[in-house]
């Protein structure tokens, strides 16, 4: 590179960044093929179930009277519908803010073999303001029949 | 009043936008034209008129002046006056407002001090300011009003989001805008630089302060974002690749690049179109990062508003300026002349293989970051976290970290790799003892043991350049660029160790539980209710004890706010010079016991001391680049001064 002249070098400059991004350009699309993580409401997971080893991610509503707590204290259970599936979901961990039944909640994990979903993290609503996206899609039948389960 | 004092400031400063960027125009065409010298006042004019509206918005959130329709959204008058004023900007409007005003503000610095090139390039960047800034004004003053009055005055206000109500928040927001916002003044240079044909050496140094001054306040700003992050959301992590963080990081590896560009411009007059690049692409970033944050796309606690008006006239202003600064770039390019040549084994070879791959890094973000938008408008949800960023970004990070323990020991234009190749291969074989001790000795992953390894090449190679020098004599640039490596390797450290040591336990208590986590004994005495001036709480009391020494209070609490309502946990810190344990409280269990969840996180303090010695290099070589302009302006005046001395 030492005797090149001084057009080349510019010439020799420019390939080198092109091809550094289009190798990380190409490295993201295949890495994004295998990582991103995608999300799921409980009838496409009842219907399709994603393999065990898949990191996905669930959302829908808490069924009211299903949250529980195991004998060691932290572990929890309950149940995410959509009103027309139930996934069952097992959290170790400290519940989110405003984690309540009946709220939305998004739950990322895997799941289990024995068709419960292991969250590893919960994302609650943050705030009035601030609805799980994925939630926002939910029809307004799914929403309405929610709201008429959790309603005592 | 005050009000509608700020909203008059606001279209007035505007209003000398559009003078500033005409005058501009017109002498750049005209240079000894009749508007030459109506620029610069009118963007120092601009600047203070903008600072004054945003203080009267201070005022206004000072005094809780409910008639104001932003006021009455966002604060309260129960709030202690820390927040009242934070929450000025802690909403979408008053955010803008702040954008614009770092804006004008810098723009009128540069009208005001920086004199050292061509006029018609000044007022070709004076023009290019006032452009981008016009856009701003339009959207602050037509879709996002900070000053809306109500019909009739609200009773009382509805409080600020209380993870926002945090001193970490009374900083990081302004600390980030200087940064964001700083990077305008190097995209309308780079852009006056092009248009008037004047990409020098001269050009770059007077750039340089500019970008080395916005770089010091984005390091900052994602520093201590990240460490509010780290103990407010109390979930124990410090960086969540959120798309929010990733808007703060993407302008910072653009601006990080044309730091490294922009010196060897200066210094060697080489990569003179890669340097104009970067400046557009570094500014882009942040315009970006607003639009993805501001916008609504988005949600998260950064996204205040979802309207998608606002979001339409971003991404229309986005167009507009990246577009045409892209379309101006490939249009002029051409015109650029070729700079000096290098070697590959040179510091300019070094600093551009690292240029490049801070480049790829940031494309990775990129597509990371945009990757779920477009799936989304194909109707498929994805979400895309530390499995695709980590390992992606440490593919380029690495070879960019060895490059930087050795580069600047190489000399500028033509080296040989035979002088480095000592440190080099010393280096290398001390990456793979700590490594293999690393691997061998923990159950640590790779990445972390990767991560470790390279710090510790890095902190020995950052410190070389200065062996074999008189210390008191070397330069204080130079000493920032060891200084800022330094701090690279240090933030590095943390990150991998909070990794690859983090103790987690998470466990239901009853008052006289003892609980160990690493080497720590943690008691919990008990389980009480206090008051703070919004909120009540309940809190633990923990004793924490490090390996059998004097117990240290810690008090967690999960709070409750009343306005709005809604319950934040607080998490609790004992520090210690090897890392930190890091306490939250969860919820009642009907048997009476307490969830707790505890870390042990050797080192983690060292991520954002690396962070802050990151920025405090960066000082370091904007003191020592300003003085030693300083020093050569007085030289000269002197030179002058005797040359008419000698001929009278």
């Amino acid at each position: 590179m030492s005797a090149l002249k001084p057009k080349h070098q510019r010439l020799v400059l420019v390939v080198v960044a092109l091809v550094a991004l289009i190798a990380a350009a190409l490295l993201a699309a295949y890495a994004l093929r295998n990582q991103a993580s995608y999300f799921y409401v409980p009838t496409q997971m009842v219907a399709e179930p994603p393999t065990p080893s898949q990191a996905v991610r669930l959302g829908g509503m808490v069924q009211a009277g299903t949250l529980e707590t195991m004998p060691d204290g932290v572990t929890v259970s309950f149940i995410v519908g959509d009103g027309e599936a139930r996934v069952p979901v097992r959290f170790a961990g400290i519940l989110p803010d405003l984690f309540v039944e009946g709220s939305g909640v998004v739950a990322e994990g895997k799941l289990g073999a024995d068709g419960t979903f292991v969250a590893d993290n919960l994302l609650a609503k943050h705030d009035e303001n601030y609805v799980p996206r994925e939630l926002e899609e939910m029809t307004a039948a799914q929403a309405e029949q929610t709201v008429s389960e959790t309603v005592p | 009043m005050i009000a509608e004092l700020g909203l008059a400031a606001l279209w007035l400063a505007a209003a000398l936008a559009g003078l500033q960027l005409i005058a501009g125009v017109m002498s750049v065409r005209q240079p000894d034209g009749p508007l030459a010298s109506l620029a610069r006042p009118a963007a120092v004019i601009q600047g203070v008129l903008a600072g004054f509206a945003f203080v009267m918005l201070l005022w206004l959130f000072a005094q809780t002046d409910l008639s104001v329709k932003l006021v009455a959204a966002n604060s309260h008058s129960a709030k202690p006056m820390i927040f009242k004023l934070s929450g000025a900007w802690g909403n979408h409007e008053g955010s803008m407002l702040l954008w614009i005003t770092v804006m004008a503000l810098a723009g009128g610095m540069i009208g005001f001090l920086e004199r050292r090139l061509p006029e018609v390039t000044m007022q070709a960047t004076l023009a290019t300011q006032a452009f981008v800034g016009l856009g701003f004004y339009a959207f602050l003053l037509l879709s996002s009003n900070p000053f809306e009055r109500l019909p009739t005055p609200a009773a009382e206000g509805q409080g600020l989001n209380p993870l926002l109500q945090d001193i970490g928040l009374a900083f990081h927001p302004p600390t980030l805008y200087f940064g964001y916002v700083g990077l305008s003044v190097a995209f309308s240079f780079a852009l006056g630089a092009l248009l008037t044909r004047q990409v020098t050496p001269d050009f770059a140094r007077a750039m340089r302060p500019w970008v080395l001054g916005a770089w010091i306040f984005l390091t900052l700003g994602i520093t201590a974002g990240s460490y509010w992050a780290y103990y407010e959301l109390g979930w124990g992590g410090w960086w969540f690749w959120d798309p929010v963080e990733n808007a703060s990081l993407m302008p910072w590896l653009a601006a990080t690049a044309l730091l490294h560009s922009v010196s060897v411009l200066a210094a060697r007059d080489a990569l003179r179109a890669w340097t104009i690049m970067l400046g557009v692409v570094a500014f882009s970033m942040s315009m970006m990062g607003t639009f993805l944050v501001r916008s609504g796309v988005l949600t998260s606690v950064h996204a205040f508003a979802i309207d998608p008006e606002r979001g339409a006239f971003i991404l229309v202003l986005l167009a507009i300026y990246i577009g045409g600064a892209l379309t101006i770039f490939a249009l002029r390019a051409g015109t650029v002349q070729e700079g000096e040549r290098f070697t590959a084994t040179s510091r300019e070879g070094a600093l551009v293989f690292n240029n490049v791959m801070l480049s790829a890094i940031l494309a990775v973000v990129l597509v990371g970051t945009l990757y779920p938008l477009l799936t989304e408008a194909f109707g498929v949800q994805v979400s895309v976290g530390p499995p695709y960023f980590n390992p992606v970004g440490a593919i380029f990070t690495l070879p960019m970290l060895a490059v930087m323990a050795v580069g600047p020991l190489l000399r500028w234009r033509k080296d040989g790799a035979k002088r480095v190749s000592k440190p080099a291969v010393l280096l290398a074989i001390w990456v793979v003892t700590v490594g293999a001790l690393v691997a061998f000795l923990s159950n640590a992953n790779v990445l972390a043991t990767l991560g470790l390894a390279f710090a510790a090449a890095l902190a020995i190679g950052s410190l070389l350049p200065l062996r074999g020098r008189n210390l008191l004599r070397t330069p204080l640039a130079t000493w920032g660029m060891v200084t800022a490596h330094f701090g690279i390797a240090v933030a590095l450290f943390g990150m991998a160790s909070e990794s690859a040591f983090s103790v987690e336990k998470l466990v239901a208590a009853r008052a006289g539980d003892v609980t160990e986590v690493g080497p720590w004994r943690i008691t919990l005495d008990g389980v009480e209710p206090v008051a703070g001036p919004n909120w009540t709480a309940l809190q633990a009391d923990l004793q924490a004890s490090y390996k059998g020494g004097a117990p240290i209070a810690l008090q967690p609490q999960s709070r409750t706010f009343w306005s709005p309502e809604r319950e934040t946990a607080e998490s609790a810190l004992a520090t210690r010079w090897n890392g930190q344990l890091y306490a939250v409280m969860g919820s009642g269990i009907e048997d009476g016991r307490r969830q707790l969840r505890l870390w042990w996180k050797p080192f983690v303090p060292m991520i954002w001391l690396g962070g802050i010695l990151v920025a405090l290099g960066g000082l370091l070589a904007l003191i020592g680049r300003l003085a030693a302009d300083l020093k050569r302006h007085y030289v000269r005046r002197r030179l002058a001064e005797r040359r008419e001395d000698s001929q009278t």
